[in-house]
């Protein structure tokens, strides 16, 4: 069976989707994707969906899903790249992807993994800006 | 279910869909079809060009002789699920294309047809 590769980039993962996802794609995505946080200690993934055409109610669960996973596992998610088309339709579905991060491009995608990364160590080193 | 998306955007592409409508129209193709695929176990996807009065539109037939539905009201209640979805499939779909229509019975399977107008 085919699989949908991911990358690592540093502290992050990237997986760019450009197939047409049949539902146990998607699903062996959500699960390859848990391994590879664990094992490579990702701190974040970035999804690349701009090839996708469309974006239905499993697809759309199974971004959520990958999104709660990895904040289980200590990773952020964002999904880059949504076409205008597949949003208008995504919403007037009722999907509004609720708890998934969402960036226009992968350049802005990444400066939003980045940042939360950065405010979090800053947090750790118990910098007082994170006091409130 | 992949074939179905194709086969749908290819005709869609062809009647000059704006992109907005063809993506409504694969969504909603790929959401009945799963319909078909697990909760009637399987069945057939067939499309109609149609023609009135000057305006096209694309139909979808969606057909099973799986268990039918019970309470219709229901099912095409937002959230509402008997699988393990989000239950938008048929609540969902019905709202990316102008008709929607249902036949059903217990025992009976499942019809759904699908216009969207251009």
């Amino acid at each position: 069976m085919d699989r949908i590769p991911i990358l690592k980039m540093g502290p992050f993962l990237l997986v760019t989707i450009q197939v047409d996802m049949h539902d146990r794609l998607a699903l062996s995505l959500q699960d390859d994707l848990a391994e590879r946080i664990a094992s490579t200690e990702a701190r974040g993934v970035l999804i690349d969906i701009s090839s996708l055409e469309i974006v239905d109610s499993f697809i759309g669960r199974v971004l959520a899903n990958i999104a709660a996973v990895s904040r289980v596992l200590d990773a952020q998610t964002v999904v880059v790249g949504m076409q205008p088309a597949v949003a208008i339709t995504l919403v007037e579905l009722g999907l509004s992807l609720p708890g998934v991060r969402t960036a226009l491009n992968v350049e802005r995608g990444m400066e939003l993994l980045r940042a939360a990364l950065e405010s979090e160590t800053l947090g750790s080193d118990g910098d007082a800006s994170t006091a409130f | 279910m992949v074939s179905v998306r194709q086969a749908v955007r290819a005709w869609a592409v062809e009647m000059k869909f704006s992109l907005v409508d063809q993506t409504k129209l694969v969504t909603a193709a790929s959401e009945l079809a799963r319909n078909t695929l697990i909760h009637g176990g399987g069945g057939s996807a067939r499309l109609e060009a149609l023609e009135d009065g000057g305006r096209q539109g694309i139909r979808l037939i969606f057909e099973d002789q799986g268990p039918g539905i019970e309470d219709v009201k229901l099912a095409l209640t937002d959230g509402y699920t008997t699988g393990h979805g989000l239950g938008l499939g048929l609540s969902g779909s019905r709202r990316l294309v102008n008709e929607f229509e249902i036949t059903t019975s217990p025992g009976e399977g499942t019809r759904v047809a699908v216009t969207k107008w251009k």
